[in-house]
């Protein structure tokens, strides 16, 4: 049973004040340097939080580091010692994320909690605590309604704030970790009055998001689609094959293993990885199953929309839910993507494709 | 424009039609204001073409791509930007067996068509030089730790995406460095060392070739100021050695000649 | 609190720089012992980025020595070199990298006295700097890890991560 608090706007800096006075750690959407760009960063309450632009990356670093020391060796004589790295777990709030990017960490859950178990993943998902914010504005590139989302969806959130009249937020208190956030706050939140006239209707306050194309439609095609060349060849033709896309997306995990040092002693680090790189299925012989960007391309649409919901649905996630798909629809692929990509258009494609 | 922009779609159309050229590589409308790549093979692709100050895409990325190669003679919509970069690319011989037709704006918005280096470096003498497209931040006001911190705070931001690579027409090496691993000599990782030494590894790549068309920066979704670096290094270039890259299709690659009396202060 | 003792990496061509280094060595010349010398066929083939991976594997100076332009064994490697340093080094001061701690020269078989002068002075200015630890430190950084202290807490050993010397 979800309980509906209000919460001022100007009573959220005094609440991650006093959060970060507990111990916990901040994160939330604020400008980059003298860039135009939002990005999730860890707050100190200097900053300026930036609630009204999307951020060009989701946030999955919090839980899913950019590069992550997994283990260390020494070497002495003929002596090794391994030592095995813990995430330095600090307890974390992300303030500011927005349902896709809640979901998004639903999707890293289905590859990283399922078995057998990602021992860094988990324990920084243990310790983070999601205050997601409504969306009331989207733009062109927004599709989660596509996907099965929604701008005001509660999925994977611990605390769903959207902003309503007079100045405040709607908050749902979804989990118990969302609820010892309120006790945290206490009175800083307000209770909705018992009369239901003043409880705010949360949709009048979010954006419209048309749905763009149809899912089932995507997912039932696709393995049909699998062997035309030429249609994977002209949706790719202006792919440039960099990680921009599979490195700002909430959903994407892939990763690479790289070890660094020298005799004496080193790391063994884990940093992310992408599909759209050539290098990537690279084989030592030298082939290479993946050697033309098309074939890049159409394996990120696969895994994404086929193969992920596909083995999902075989083995449902640690959360018991099948049939997860890659993909939320925050649609900071094609924003970001240096040439252009615009994957609604592909996805459009995809779902009315004549077989 | 609006004038320009009906007669270059009118001549794209037309070569287009005549069969001159298979494909007209340019730019079109994209989502939220931006512009995105256009290959046009129909006549009626051609009704979104749009060339203007958004297009900072550099389309001469497009011919190291096979997929591309293979729709047959192109004719590129050229800003002076990709016309520079065929110029050295041509320098460099990597158009050897491509003979594209560019369709480029003059100063005064007529449409004209260039097919040799010659013609290009001359059209491009008579355009002048480019108005910087990205504002500049005064390193040289700043003491040596001040700009390592500066530097150290963008690199920060970067990861790893190689945008700026993709982007970049003279990055058409089959394997680039980075993808070496035996030995890895750049880190693969987005970490401080790793970032340092691939933005220095590629701005030396780089030196003596980058025109600064610009491309880099603008993919960058970070929004590092890539264009710094390389503006650095191609007017040192052009001071101590002459040449920049991007002028003339006889140019020499600075670092692998020499002249005995290159002069410089700090070799004691 | 012991002095700090600099740890100095000289890049040098085997024909002249290192030739050098050794008529200063027979002629029973002192001097600093901070410098450990690695000998390349030519200056021509220093791979410029050989001079940060020093720095990060914990050297606190970098000496690059070659013949004199017109004098190299192969020609022209001391040319190519210096056209690759000018750039290099423009570079690295651009990005605030300290290139003061950086000495190019051009020392020749026959100069052992210029040798032990070099690498006095190197050593005496180096020692002035102080250790390169701002960028030593980037080794840790950008890193999640369970083994490396947040910033503001000290520094730890670097064993950890492999950079000794």
């Amino acid at each position: 049973m979800t309980e509906t608090k209000l919460l001022r706007k100007e009573s959220l800096g005094p609440l991650l004040q006093r959060l970060r006075q507990g111990g916990r750690r901040i994160v939330a959407p604020c400008q980059a340097g003298q860039t135009n760009t939002v990005w999730f960063r860890e707050v100190d309450g200097d900053e300026q939080i930036d609630l009204e632009r999307f951020t060009v990356a989701s946030a999955k670093s919090v839980v899913f580091p950019i590069v992550e020391e997994i283990l260390k060796f020494k070497t002495i004589g003929r002596q090794v010692t391994i030592q095995n790295g813990t995430p330095r777990v600090e307890s974390t709030v992300v303030v500011g994320l927005r349902p896709c990017d809640a979901r998004g960490l639903e999707v890293l859950d289905a590859v990283f909690l399922g078995e057998p178990q990602d021992l860094f993943f988990r324990k920084r998902r243990e310790a983070t605590t999601l205050i997601t914010l409504s969306c009331s504005k989207a733009d062109e590139n927004c599709f989660c309604t596509s996907v099965g989302g929604g701008p005001g969806d509660t999925r994977g959130s611990d605390l769903l704030l959207t902003p309503v009249q007079d100045d405040r937020f709607l908050v749902e208190v979804l989990t118990p970790k969302g609820a010892q956030i309120v006790e945290v706050g206490a009175e800083l939140f307000e209770a909705v009055e018992a009369d239901a006239t003043q409880v705010p209707n949360k949709e009048r306050f979010l954006a419209s998001v048309p749905v763009r194309f149809s899912l089932s439609d995507v997912e039932a095609k696709l393995p049909r689609l699998f062997d035309r060349e030429e249609f994977w060849h002209e949706q790719s033709l202006a792919c440039l094959g960099c990680s921009t896309c599979a490195f700002v997306c909430p959903a994407c995990s892939c990763f690479d293993i790289q070890d660094e040092g020298a005799l004496h002693g080193g790391r063994r680090l884990r940093c992310w990885d992408s599909c759209g790189q050539k290098l990537f299925t690279l084989h030592a012989s030298g082939h290479n199953p993946r050697s033309i960007q098309s074939q890049r391309w159409r394996q990120r649409i696969m895994h994404k929309f086929s193969y992920l919901p596909d083995r999902s649905r075989i083995t449902p996630d640690a959360a018991g839910r099948p049939g997860v798909f890659g993909c939320v629809g925050c649609g900071r692929c094609s924003r970001a993507c240096p040439a252009g990509m615009n994957i609604i258009e592909r996805l459009t494609a995809i779902a009315e494709a004549e077989l | 424009m609006i004038q320009a922009m009906e007669t270059l779609r009118k001549r794209a159309q037309e070569l287009l039609e005549t069969g001159t050229v298979q494909l007209i590589i340019g730019y079109a409308e994209g989502s939220n204001g931006r512009v995105r790549p256009l290959f046009a093979r129909r006549t009626e692709d051609l009704e979104n073409l749009v060339i203007d100050e958004r297009c900072s895409l550099n389309l001469a990325v497009y011919l190291r791509k096979p997929e591309v190669r293979a729709l047959g003679k192109p004719g590129i919509v050229a800003t002076s930007a990709v016309l520079r970069s065929i110029l050295q690319l041509a320098a460099e011989n990597h158009l050897n067996g491509l003979e594209p037709l560019y369709l480029a704006l003059d100063g005064s918005g007529e449409v004209v068509e260039l097919t040799t280096p010659d013609q290009i470096a001359a059209h491009l003498a008579k355009l002048g030089p480019a108005a910087p497209q990205f504002s500049t931040v005064d390193l040289e006001g700043m003491d040596r730790a001040a700009r390592f911190g500066f530097w150290q705070n963008e690199f920060d931001r970067c990861i790893r995406c190689y945008a700026c690579r993709a982007s970049c027409p003279m990055c058409y090496c089959d394997q680039c460095l980075v993808e070496c691993n035996q030995p890895q000599w750049i880190p693969v990782p987005a970490h401080a060392v790793g970032n340092l030494e691939w933005h220095i590894s590629r701005a030396m790549h780089l030196a003596g070739r980058c025109v600064e068309c610009g491309a880099c920066t603008a993919a960058c979704p970070v929004g590092i100021p890539l264009n710094l670096i390389n503006h650095h290094l191609a007017d040192l270039i052009e001071k101590k050695f002459g040449g920049r890259a991007g002028t003339s299709v006889n140019l020499d690659y600075p670092l692998s000649v020499f002249r005995a009396d290159d002069r410089e202060d700090f070799i004691k | 609190m012991s002095e700090f003792e600099p740890k100095i990496i000289a890049f040098v061509c085997n024909w002249c720089t290192y030739a050098g280094a050794d008529l200063t060595g027979t002629s029973r010349m002192k001097y600093a012992h901070n410098v450990r010398v690695i000998r390349t066929p030519c200056t021509g083939r220093i791979d410029y980025m050989l001079i940060l991976k020093a720095f990060a594997a914990g050297a606190d100076g970098v000496i690059v020595s070659g013949c004199h332009p017109g004098d190299c064994h192969y020609t022209s490697g001391n040319y190519h070199a210096r056209r690759r340093w000018m750039v290099f080094r423009s570079l690295l001061d651009f990005l605030g990298i300290d290139v003061e701690r950086i000495r190019f020269t051009w020392v020749s078989a026959a100069e052992g006295a210029k040798w032990a002068e070099v690498v006095n002075s190197t050593v005496a200015a180096i020692r002035r700097l102080g250790p390169y630890d701002e960028y030593r430190q980037l080794q840790d950084k950008g890193i999640d890890s369970s083994f490396v202290a947040p910033a503001n807490e000290p520094a730890s050993s670097n064993e950890a991560t492999g950079t000794r010397m």
